[in-house]
This record gives C-alpha cells, structure tokens and sequence, in this order.
C-alpha cells in the first residue's frame, strides 16, 4: 500500500484493521523526509529515534484495544510555538533556541491522546509574525509548487510539509491567516476555528485575543476530525481515545462528563458570549471545588468548552439553499486576476449546486489591516516581556547588570520584524498614545464585528480569496513590511471578529502555484463552512 | 510622512520595550514606525463616537481556582532550561548597580 498518498483518516482506518502499522506509517514518512527535507526545510527539529519509539508504543496500545479513535497511529507535525514536554520548542526564535518545555500544549495532548504520533516541530515566522516564514532564526522553508517561492506564514513549515507529505497533518496557529494564508500558498486544507474553541494552554503566545490552534491538512474530512479532537474538552472524555488519562496519570474512564450544563453553542443567542462566560465560571468553580487537588482545571480562560463538536456530522456533499455571501469589497484593486478568476470558479460550482450567492457590501474591509496590526503589537509587545534572559532561553553573555542584561538579551535574541512589532505595541499602549492608538483600534474592531454580524444575518457563509496573490518570490516580502502586511487583508479582520474560517485549494495560476478558497462562518457556525468546503471539494474531485 | 519619530520618542520606546538599538537600527525603526503610524491613523477616518472599545468578542472573566499545594512545580525540569542556576535558584547579574 502507497501509504504516502493517504489522507489522513484514510491512513488511519488503514492502521485501525490492520492494513498498516503505526511504525510503517511513520518509517513511510520519515522516507519522504530524508528525501524531501534538505531542499524544503519544513522542519526546525526532528528526532528520528524517538518517532518511532513513539509509534513503535503507540502501535502496541492499538493492538491492545487502548487506541480505537480515527486518528491513531498517524503522524503529525506540531508548529513550533506548541509546547513539547522534553523536546525543544524555539518559536523559530533566537531568544528560544534552547528552550525544552516541563509541559505539553493541550492541543497537543489532545491528539496525543487521540493516538496521532508526533514527528517534529515545524518551521514558523519568528513568534508568528510574519507571512512569509522568512522572518525564522533557523532559515527559510520552500514551498513544494514552486521552490523559489515562500510556503506563506506563519504557519509556513506546516503547510509545507502536508503539500510536501513530510506528515499526514499538521498544527498551526492563525492570529490573522497564519493557518489560512499558508494553506492556500501550499495548496492544503487549513481552518481557523472560532476564537476559544480550541484551549490556547501552551500555545506560546502573540497576540492572546486572536490566537486560535488549528488543523493543516489534505481533505476537509481530515479537518473536521482533526478539529473535533483539537477542540474536545480534556476532562470529558467523549472524544478521541476512550481511555483518557488525567494530569496526574489517573484513568478518567467511566467517570461522567462533569457539569452537563456548561455552554452548548448550538443554541447560541446575540448574547452567547455571556452565557459562555457564565458556562465557564460555573464549571471551573465546581471542579475547583469538587476535584481537589487532583484533576487539572482548564488552563486557558478563553476556552469555551464548546459541546457542539461532532464536526464530522457536517461532511456532507449539498449546499441546497445555502446562502452565500461574496464580499464586493474582497474583489476590488490588489486583487490578482487568475486568483480571482478561480475564486469566482468555485462560487460558480456552489451557485449550479443550488446555494444561494450574492454579492454583497462588507464595508470596514481596508480598516482591518491597521486595527489589527495595532491591537496584534499592543498583545505581542505585552506578552514578549516575559522573555528576559532569566528563566529560561538566552541569556546575552556580557552583561554587568540585570536591566542591562535584559536589553542586551532582548536585542540579540529577537529578530527585526518581532522588534518592530514590539516597539509599535509599546508605543500605542504608552501614556497619551493609549487613547488615540489602542482604544481606536478596539473601537473600530467592535464596528467590524458588527458588521460581520450583519452580514451573518443574511447568509450562512462568506466566500472569498485567502490571499491577494498566489506565494510570492523568496526574498521579495521582507523589505516593505508594510506590503506584506496588506497581503493579510482578506484573513485578519476574521481574527478581530473571532470568527471560523476554513481555506481550500481551488486552483493554480499559470505557474502551478496553488490558490485557496476561503470560507467565513458566523461564531460557532464551523459546520456550515465544512459543508460547504465538503461540498465544494467533492465537486471538484467529481 | 505625517509621523515624524523623533530620536526622544524611539529613545522612549527602547526603555519600555526594553530594547536597546543600534544608530542603524533606531534609524530604521524611526522610518518604520511613522510609516506605521501613518497607515493606522486611516482609523480616523472612521467615527467610533458611542462605539465601546472590543477586547475580546465574548464577554470573559477571570477563571479562579482554589490555591493548592499539589508539589507538580517540577523544580529540577525547569532550572535546567536557567541560563544559570545555583542551589536550586536562578541566578541573575547584580541587581544594583556600583
């Protein structure tokens, strides 16, 4: 069996009865990496030895009966701002070139526990910013359609290896199209779910309000598994493997999902956002108080614990009256013909399936970029403060007191395009700019959300392109920051809205190079852009 | 260039940033940062008089947890990632300066 071609269920259902082992898959794998990764570069660490080990054990508890979940035994790829318990997690930073996590990201655990078997940590723009993967500290990732070309970013080494089939999938993260826009330069499925749909617990963190984990992958069904797992509620063990274990080694089989009253965003009002609030609260109070000292409580306060998960029963081929938004505002000036042209191919496909599409006026769309990128440096510039030489990661070699210290390490261990976002985000946090700059921002962020919510009044889905222009050249973004910036026009104001969205190959310009599809749902709403990305996919393979 | 970055104001942002610049990068930064500021003050253009600044699109509070000694710090795991360490602290360069 060609292994390599599988999907990643296919795989999968393939190791599940029998057809294929843990090990193969991952020898199979690691094959195509010795071939593939010296010129494309997807990876910034492998350990070859324990891969295997890993699906060498993984391989045993699905003979024992342990592993039983869709996922089990197939290799993965972890982006690199994912925390990895004893294995070196850099953020593509120099600031983090040796640092070895004490604990594993719940994203990871997740798929872990699902039986998904890990490769390596994937390459990224430093601390994600960037769109390109070009601002690494540990050297640039080619993209497999065209090897003078970027993979996209940040999530560039992720996406690339899925394309390239160093990996059966992949994480990354999207703080304004980091899993998007490299899923349509590498031609794979990439999706963004709702902001706090999946635990951000070990996601290292840039811009925490838009941060969101999320699945690279080959179909929209890997996807929706993927996603399912990724987002399953670590305590309740209905998802993923049936044997989970707690934090403390402990089996949880048999025990109820606790507290059944938390948030089902299935019956989610204008007002959900409050009831997840109150969800939350209730549940991590009980559990405070029911689970001392043992069962971990949720580690990340913006995860909703959302029921509503099953993202696979959405895998159906009919977009019979679904009604489909095309923003006139995602077609003007900047945007590329032949990636225009396939866009409005597959808007086409669905209108002849019977969806309902029509053009529509977004408005707000040219604000995004500079509320994004103002609210984005404002977080990183906060959250990069952690990095100080002391606990962890370089530390500069000369320096003769603390705050000098701090300066001097800060200065060598972050790269140019993280100190520019640094410096931004402290400007307009600083006392008389707060007001102008942040404030601003958060203001105009609350006017496009509004106007999402418009838009969601009148269709079940908004499609358009992920990125202007299909990947551009090696060497031809990071002169102009400003120009790569508005290459995210398309992709942030979704982050700023929290909303779910899903890239999907649709085609390639005369260079072969791929061009994605991008489908926008209301909160909550993943399974209607999975439907339509289903149905869209099988159209095209019919 | 609307922006002009004045040498106080990136000598400013490099105290709060906790960065220290070269001439060529402060230059640079200067360039970047008026550029920057330019492009964001299209947000002016937009009147958000009544409109309530967004931190995060749903409503979150703080998740509180009872404080408990569970002895899962993992003392020897995480001083091995210190730059330097002695008797089980992390070590840092003089404090005060001479």
């Amino acid at each position: 069996m060609e292994l390599l071609s599988l999907s990643a269920v296919e795989l999968g259902a393939a190791i599940g009865t029998g057809k294929a082992t843990a090990v193969e898959a991952m020898e199979a794998v690691l094959g195509r990496i010795a071939e593939a990764e010296e010129e494309l570069h997807c990876y910034i660490t492998i350990d070859k030895e324990k891969a295997l080990e890993r699906a060498q054990s993984v391989q045993r508890r699905i003979e024992a009966g342990e592993l039983t979940g869709p996922l089990a035994g197939v290799p993965m790829a972890i982006k690199d701002n994912l925390c990895t318990e004893g294995m070196l997690t850099t953020c593509a930073s120099r600031i983090l070139g040796n640092f070895v996590p004490t604990y594993t990201a719940q994203a990871v655990q997740n798929m872990e526990r699902a039986g998904a078997v890990i490769i390596g940590k994937t390459n990224m723009d430093e601390f994600a910013m960037g769109s390109t993967t070009e601002t690494s500290a540990y050297g640039i990732t080619r993209n497999p359609y065209g090897r003078e070309h970027v993979p996209g970013g940040s999530s560039g080494g992720s996406a690339a290896a899925v394309a390239a089939r160093e990996c059966f999938f992949a994480l990354g993260s999207d703080t304004g199209g980091s899993i998007r826009q490299p899923a349509s330069h590498c031609g794979v499925v990439g999706m963004k779910p709702t902001y706090g749909t999946v635990s951000r617990f070990g996601l290292i963190a840039y811009g925490s309000s838009l941060d969101q984990v999320g699945p690279l992958c080959r179909t929209v069904e890997d996807c929706a598994v993927i996603l399912g797992i990724l987002a399953a509620d670590s305590q309740d063990g209905s998802q993923g493997d049936s044997r989970i274990e707690d934090g403390m080694g402990r089996q949880a089989v048999g025990e109820k999902p606790q507290n059944q009253e938390i948030f089902g965003a299935e019956s989610h009002s204008p007002d959900s956002g409050l009831n997840a609030g109150q969800g939350i609260r209730q549940k991590t109070g009980q559990n405070a108080g029911q689970k001392a000292g043992g069962q971990a409580v949720r580690k990340d306060s913006t995860y909703l614990g959302r029921k509503d998960i099953d993202f696979t029963s959405a895998l159906k081929k009919d977009v019979r009256g679904m009604r489909i938004g095309i923003p006139r505002d995602y077609f003007g000036q900047g945007l590329d013909g032949e990636v225009r042209r396939a866009v409005l191919a597959a808007a086409e496909c669905l209108r002849e399936n019977g969806a309902a599409v029509e053009e529509f006026d977004l408005s707000l769309a040219e604000y995004a970029i500079p509320a994004y990128y103002t609210i984005a440096a404002a977080e990183a510039s906060s959250n990069l403060e952690r990095f100080d030489g002391i606990k962890y990661g370089y530390r500069a070699a000369d320096a003769e007191e603390l705050h000098q210290m701090y300066k001097k390490t800060r200065s060598q261990g972050f790269g140019p395009e993280v100190k520019r976002r640094i410096m931004l985000g402290s400007f307009v946090l600083s006392s008389g700019y707060y007001d102008a700059y942040y404030l601003k921002a958060l203001r105009v962020k609350a006017m496009i959300k509004k106007a999402f919510d418009d838009a969601f009044a009148r269709y079940d889905c908004i499609l358009g392109p992920v990125a202007p222009a299909t990947a551009p050249k090696l060497g031809e973004s990071l002169d102009d920051p400003l120009k790569m910036y508005l290459g995210d026009i398309y992709t942030i104001s979704v982050n700023l809205a929290g909303l779910p969205a899903i890239s999907v190959p649709c085609g390639a310009d005369k260079n072969g190079l791929p061009i994605g599809l991008q489908l926008i749902g209301d909160c909550f709403a993943e399974k209607k852009i999975l439907q339509a990305a289903y149905t869209y996919e099988q159209l095209k393979k019919a | 260039m609307a922006n002009i970055i004045s040498d106080e104001t990136i000598e400013y942002v490099g105290i709060l940033a906790k960065l220290s610049l070269s001439e060529e990068e402060r230059e640079q930064a200067k360039k970047d940062m008026g550029r920057m500021l330019d492009y964001i003050d299209k947000l002016n253009e937009l009147d958000t008089t009544g409109v309530e600044p967004m931190s995060h699109v749903f409503a979150v509070s703080n998740v509180f947890r009872e404080d408990e000694v569970t002895g899962g710090d993992g003392r020897e795991e995480v001083l091995r990632n210190a730059p330097e360490q002695k008797d089980d602290m992390f070590v840092v360069p003089n404090v005060m300066s001479h």
